[in-house]
C-alpha cells in the first residue's frame, strides 16, 4: 500500500486504511474504492438546496455513478442557496443544470438528470440504486419515495428482513436556522412512516376568521387569496361562515374552498405575478377597512406561498451530514448514525443524535399487509378488496407482481393494455404461487388530503400446496 | 435592485433588510482555501457579503481535486487562492472577490496590520500555534476571527473576540410579554370595559383570552389575598373557573385561555439573564463606552424608575379568537404603552449620552426602539482569549467531559486535535501522513496525548486507544462531506456575527463525525 498522492489523496486515508471504529463489513482497499466508483449508484430526489449540496458533496465523495430527479425549474429565488445555477439559467430545469455543472467540475462523475415527477418513474427505475439521497422539502414527497424504497424489502419466514433487499436512504429537511439528517435502513431503522408524528400538520386558519374575524395580516391574504379570488372569478358569492347561524361554528377548513375553486372558471396561480398583486391589493384593501396593520407585497407572497425560509449554511450542513453518512454506509469506513440528527443554530449551537424506534405494525417498513384470498378472486374483485380494506383504504389503484404491470390506471394507452387482466384470476396472473407479495400504488385520504402511496401486500391464496395461513397470522 | 431582493428573498425572510445591509457592508477574510475554507466562503458569498479576501499560499495539487468543489483540473499548478476567487466569484457577481497569494502563516509573522481592514477573519486548517498568534492580532484590532478545521472524520469551530452583544437575538421559543397579572391602567379599563358575561353568543366566543385571564386574574386575587394561583392545585382550580365561564363546548377563546392561564403565575420583573446583563461592569458607562451598553444604563434606569422593576413593554400581541374590533384595539393599547415605554428610555438614553460628553443625538430613535422591543431578549457572548484556553485551562470542567459517556469521542477529539499539532511541531508533518511508519505514529500521538491531558490538569484519564488509532488513520485529510459541515457551521456563525441578530455559539465546537454525537465544549 503507498502513499496515495492521486486525485482521492484524502478519501483514500478512510477508505484504504484498516480502522477501529468502522462497521464490521468494512474491507479496506484500492478495491473498495473502485467498487465505490463503479457498483454504487445513487438517485439524488430534489435538485433544490439540498440536492445541488448533495450532487457536491456526493460526487467529491467517491460516487461516481449518480442519477438525479426534480420536476422544477430555476426561479431567481434560488439564487442565494442553489449554488449550482446562475442567473441565465432561470427558467431552466434544476435536474439538467445541477447535472451538468457538477460534472462539468468534477471530471470522471455521471450524473444522469431526470426532469420529472418522482411519481413518474416505475419501481424498476428506482430498484437500480444502492442507495437514496432525498433532499426534499414535501412531507408527501418523502412519503411516496419512502414508500417505494419499502417496497423492495422482503423478509424471510421468520419475519427478519432480508439484507440483501434493503435500500437504504438518507434524508435532510431544513428550514431557516434549523435542520435534520437521517438514516432510514428499512425494516432495521424507523421509516419515514414509522416516525410521520416529527412531520405535524400544517395550521390552517378557519374560514369563518378569514370571513369575520380576520386579526392578522396573514387573516386578510387568506380573505383574498381564497375567497374574494373565487368570488370574483365565478361571479357568485358564497356563505362560508356558520358562525352566526348558531354557536357551532362549523370551521370548514381551507381544504374545503379547494373544491370550490375547482368548480371556478380561473384558477389561482400563485406564480403568477398578476394573480399575486392582485391578491395583495385585496388584502391591503380587507386590511384598511379593519384597521389591521402588517400587509405587505413580501408577506403576501409568503403566506400564499407558504414560503419556508432559506439559507445555504443549513442547507450545506445537513446535507453533508446526508452524504457522510451515504459515504459511511456503503463503504463501512466509520460507523453509521443512529438514526436522526437535529440541528439548530437559532440560539448557540445544538446538535442532538436521537435514536428512534420502528414501529412495530408500519405498513409500510412493516413484512406488509396480510391478505387472504381464495384462487378464484379476480384483479378486479381484488382492487375492490383494497379499496373497503379499514387499514389500506387505496383508490385507484396500480397493481405490479414482480416487476410485472397487472393493471395501470394511467396513462388511457397502458390503461387499455392492462384493462383485459381485470376479469382474470389475481392467482393465475401470480403464476399460481402459494404466497408472494404484491405492489399497489394508489390514492390514499390522509389529515383530509389525497395522495399518492405505494404499498407492499402480502398475498395467501388459501388452500394451495396445504399452505396454511397459521405462520403468517401475525402480520395482518 | 428587484433582482437582488427576489434573489434573496428567502434569506430576507430570515434577518431582514437591516441583516443583509450589515452582510452587504462586511469585508471577510479567509485565510487557507482548502474545502474547509471555499466552503465556508461559498455560502458567504451566495448570501451577497459585501467582499472577500482569500489568503493562501499554495498552488493546486492533483489531490486537492478530490475534495475541493471551487478547483477543476485546469487549476493544477496554479494558485489555489487565485483558483479558488474565481470560482467563488461566479457564485454572485454583487460580491467583491479578491485573493493575496501568500501563506497565512506568513502573514500572521510578518504582516499583522494586514488584519486590520476586515470586519471578521476565517481562519481555516491553521495549526495551534499559529492560531494564538492570530487572536492576539485580531483582539488587538478589534476583528472577529473565526476558526474552522476539518481533520478526518472531526474538526473544530470556534469564534474568538472580547465581546458581542446582541439585541435582535429572535429566540424560537419565549414567553410573549402580556401583564396579565400586572395590567397598566389602559388595559385594566379596556378588560374592565367588557362585560364577560355578555349574552350574545358572538361576543361571547370572541372575547380575547387577555380580557378573559385580566379580569379572572383580578377575581382570584380579590377572593384570595391578593395572591395568584401558584400551587398546582390553585392552578387547577383556577382552569377549572375559566371552564365554569364557557357557555358552549366550541368556545375556542375559552380554550385559549385555559392553555394560557399559566401566564397569570407567570413571575414579575425581570429575568435572571437580563438582571445580569444590567449589573455588569461594562453598564457603568463612559465616553468609551458602546452604544449597546448605553442603552443598557438607560434600561437599568427605566427598570428602577418608570418600569417599576418591569423592562419596557414588548408591545406585541400574539393572534388570539376575538371579534376584529376588540383584537385591533387590544393591539393599539399594546402598542401604545411599548411607545410609551420607548419615549422613556430614549429620554434617558439622552441624558445618560449628555452626561459622559456625547452627542444626546448619537443613538437614533429606531435603535432604541428596537432594543426596547428585545430587552428581554437581551444576549452578551464574551470568549476566552484562545491563550487562556491552551495556557490556562480548567481541569474540573475538562475532567467532567471526560467521564460523561455522551460526551467521550467529542472531548477525545477535542485533545487529539490539539495533540496533533504537537505532533507536528515535533515532527513536521501529522500523525499517520506516511502509511509505512503508522505504527510508530500511533504511540508517539499516544504519548503526546497523555502529557497533553497532564498538562491539561487531567493525568489520570485517558484516551480509548481506538480513537487515537482513528486519529492517525485520517493522516491530517480533509474529507469533502466533513469540510462542507464545518464550513456549513462557520458560516453560519459568521452570519450571526455579521447581522448581529441570534445567538452566536459559545465555548468550541467539536464535530464527531463517527456517531455525530458532536458537542460543544466550554473550556
Amino acid at each position: 500500500m503507498g502513499e496515495s498522492t492521486g486525485r482521492w489523496r484524502d478519501l483514500d486515508k478512510l477508505l484504504l486504511r484498516p480502522g477501529n471504529i468502522v462497521s464490521p463489513n468494512f474491507e479496506p482497499g484500492t478495491e473498495l474504492r473502485d467498487d465505490l466508483q463503479t457498483y454504487a449508484r445513487v438517485l439524488v430526489v430534489g435538485a433544490g438546496g439540498l440536492g445541488c449540496e448533495l450532487l457536491k458533496d456526493l460526487a467529491l465523495s467517491g460516487f461516481r455513478n449518480i442519477d438525479v430527479i426534480d420536476m422544477d425549474r430555476i426561479e431567481v429565488s434560488n439564487l442565494n442557496r442553489q449554488f449550482l445555477f446562475r442567473l441565465q439559467d432561470v427558467g431552466k430545469p434544476k435536474a439538467d443544470v445541477a447535472a451538468m455543472r457538477v460534472m462539468e467540475r468534477v471530471s470522471g462523475v455521471n450524473i444522469i438528470p431526470h426532469f420529472c415527477r418522482i411519481e413518474d418513474k416505475d419501481l424498476d427505475f428506482y430498484s437500480n440504486f444502492t442507495i437514496i439521497a432525498l433532499g426534499l422539502d414535501s412531507i408527501e414527497a418523502r412519503s411516496y419515495i419512502n414508500g417505494v424504497a419499502c417496497s423492495f424489502l422482503e423478509y424471510d419466514s421468520d419475519d427478519n428482513p432480508c439484507e440483501e433487499t434493503i435500500k437504504p436512504m438518507v434524508d435532510g429537511g431544513t428550514e431557516g436556522f434549523k435542520g435534520h439528517a437521517r438514516v432510514i435502513l428499512p425494516g432495521k431503522t424507523p421509516c419515514f412512516e414509522c416516525t410521520i408524528w416529527l412531520f405535524p400538520p400544517q395550521v390552517k386558519f378557519p374560514l369563518c376568521t378569514l370571513a369575520e374575524t380576520p386579526r392578522t395580516a396573514a387573516h386578510c391574504i387568506e380573505y383574498a387569496h381564497l375567497i374574494k379570488w373565487d368570488e370574483v372569478t365565478t361571479k357568485s358569492s358564497f356563505q362560508f361562515c356558520f358562525c352566526h347561524s348558531s354557536s357551532a361554528c362549523s370551521h370548514m377548513l381551507l381544504i374545503m374552498y379547494i373544491l370550490f375553486q375547482v368548480h371556478s372558471g380561473k384558477s389561482f396561480d400563485a406564480d403568477d405575478p398578476e394573480h399575486m398583486q392582485w391578491v395583495y391589493s385585496e388584502a391591503v384593501k380587507r386590511a384598511e377597512l379593519f384597521g389591521i396593520p402588517g400587509v405587505t407585497y413580501s408577506l403576501t407572497q409568503g403566506v400564499v406561498k407558504n414560503i419556508i425560509p432559506a439559507i445555504a449554511s443549513t442547507n450545506a450542513i445537513i446535507s453533508a451530514a446526508c452524504a457522510l453518512e451515504a459515504l459511511k454506509i456503503m463503504s463501512g469506513c466509520s460507523k453509521t448514525m443512529s438514526n436522526y440528527l437535529t440541528y439548530n443554530g437559532l440560539a448557540g449551537l445544538h446538535t442532538k443524535v436521537t435514536e428512534f424506534v420502528r414501529e412495530k405494525d408500519c405498513l409500510v417498513c412493516g413484512p406488509g399487509v396480510l391478505l387472504e384470498l381464495d384462487t378464484s378472486v379476480t384483479l378486479q374483485k381484488f382492487i375492490e378488496l383494497i379499496g373497503e380494506h379499514p387499514l389500506l383504504l387505496l383508490s385507484k389503484p396500480s397493481v405490479t407482481y414482480r416487476g410485472k404491470t397487472l393493471y395501470m390506471q394511467a396513462p388511457p394507452v397502458l390503461e387499455e393494455m392492462t384493462r383485459s387482466n381485470l376479469k382474470l384470476p389475481l392467482y393465475d396472473l401470480m403464476d399460481k404461487v402459494a404466497k408472494d407479495v404484491i405492489h399497489v400504488n394508489g390514492m390514499t385520504s390522509k389529515n383530509d388530503t389525497k395522495q399518492s402511496c405505494l404499498l407492499k401486500l402480502r398475498i395467501v391464496f388459501k388452500g394451495i400446496d396445504g399452505m396454511t395461513d397459521m405462520d403468517m397470522a401475525s402480520g395482518a | 435592485m428587484v433582482e437582488s431582493r427576489t434573489k434573496y428573498d428567502r434569506q430576507l425572510r430570515i434577518w431582514g433588510e437591516q441583516g443583509q445591509a450589515a452582510l452587504e457592508q462586511a469585508s471577510i477574510c479567509l485565510l487557507g482555501c482548502g474545502p474547509t475554507g471555499s466552503e465556508t466562503l461559498k455560502n458567504l458569498v451566495l448570501g451577497g457579503v459585501g467582499s472577500i479576501t482569500v489568503v493562501d499560499g499554495s498552488k493546486v495539487e492533483e489531490g486537492d481535486l478530490g475534495n475541493n468543489f471551487m478547483l477543476d483540473g485546469a487549476s493544477v499548478g496554479k494558485s489555489k487562492a487565485k483558483s479558488v476567487c474565481f470560482f467563488l466569484q461566479e457564485l454572485n457577481d454583487a460580491v467583491k472577490a479578491k485573493f493575496v497569494e501568500e501563506s497565512p502563516e506568513a502573514l500572521i509573522e510578518t504582516n499583522p496590520s494586514f488584519f486590520s481592514q476586515f470586519t471578521l477573519v476565517i481562519a481555516t486548517q491553521l495549526v495551534e500555534a499559529s492560531v494564538l498568534k492570530l487572536d492576539i492580532i485580531c483582539r488587538q484590532a478589534n476583528i472577529m476571527l473565526i476558526c474552522a478545521r476539518s481533520y478526518g472524520l472531526t474538526g473544530l469551530v470556534r469564534i474568538s473576540l472580547k465581546e458581542h452583544a446582541v439585541i435582535e437575538s429572535k429566540p424560537d421559543h419565549f414567553l410573549d410579554d402580556l401583564r396579565l397579572n400586572n395590567p397598566w391602567p389602559e388595559l385594566k379599563r379596556f378588560a374592565e370595559s367588557i362585560d364577560l358575561n355578555s349574552t350574545d353568543p358572538v361576543v361571547h366566543k370572541h372575547t380575547p383570552y387577555v380580557v378573559i385571564l385580566v379580569k379572572l386574574a383580578e377575581e382570584w386575587a380579590n377572593s384570595h389575598g391578593g395572591c395568584l394561583p401558584s400551587t398546582r392545585e390553585e392552578k387547577r382550580h383556577f382552569k377549572d373557573l375559566l371552564k365554569g365561564r364557557m357557555i358552549a363546548i366550541d368556545e375556542d377563546n375559552y380554550k385559549e385561555a385555559i392553555e394560557a392561564s399559566f401566564k397569570i403565575s407567570a413571575s414579575q420583573g425581570i429575568n435572571p439573564a437580563l438582571r445580569q446583563i444590567i449589573n455588569d461592569s461594562s453598564a457603568e458607562v463612559d465616553s468609551t463606552s458602546s452604544d449597546f451598553w448605553v442603552m443598557v444604563a438607560a434600561l437599568k434606569e427605566f427598570i428602577a424608575n418608570e418600569g417599576g422593576g418591569e423592562a419596557p413593554l414588548e408591545g406585541s400581541l400574539p393572534d388570539m379568537t376575538s371579534l376584529t374590533e376588540y383584537y385591533v384595539n387590544l393591539q393599539k393599547i399594546y402598542q401604545a404603552k411599548a411607545e410609551a415605554d420607548v419615549i422613556a428610555v430614549e429620554q434617558r438614553v439622552r441624558n445618560i449620552l449628555k452626561r459622559i460628553g456625547r452627542e444626546p443625538g448619537a443613538i437614533s430613535k429606531s435603535n432604541i426602539k428596537s432594543f426596547c422591543r428585545n430587552a428581554r431578549k437581551l444576549t452578551v457572548c464574551r470568549y476566552r482569549p484562545i491563550d487562556d484556553e491552551l495556557n490556562s485551562p480548567m481541569p474540573a470542567e475538562l475532567q467532567k467531559y471526560l467521564i460523561d459517556e455522551d460526551y467521550s469521542i467529542a472531548v477525545g477529539f477535542y485533545i487529539l486535535l490539539r495533540a496533533v499539532d504537537r505532533f507536528a511541531a515535533n515532527y513536521n508533518r501529522f500523525p499517520g501522513v506516511f502509511d509505512g511508519v503508522m505504527d510508530e505514529d500511533i504511540s508517539r500521538l499516544k504519548t503526546i496525548a497523555v502529557g497533553m491531558l497532564g498538562d491539561l490538569g487531567c493525568s489520570g484519564s485517558t484516551l480509548t486507544e481506538d480513537l487515537i488509532n482513528e486519529m492517525c488513520r485520517f493522516g491530517g485529510a480533509e474529507l469533502h462531506a466533513v469540510a462542507a459541515f464545518i464550513g456549513g457551521i462557520a458560516s453560519q456563525e459568521v452570519i450571526k456575527l455579521i447581522t448581529k441578530q441570534f445567538v452566536p455559539m459559545s465555548g468550541t465546537f467539536i464535530f464527531n463525525g463517527i456517531d455525530h454525537k458532536s458537542h460543544l465544549l466550554a473550556l
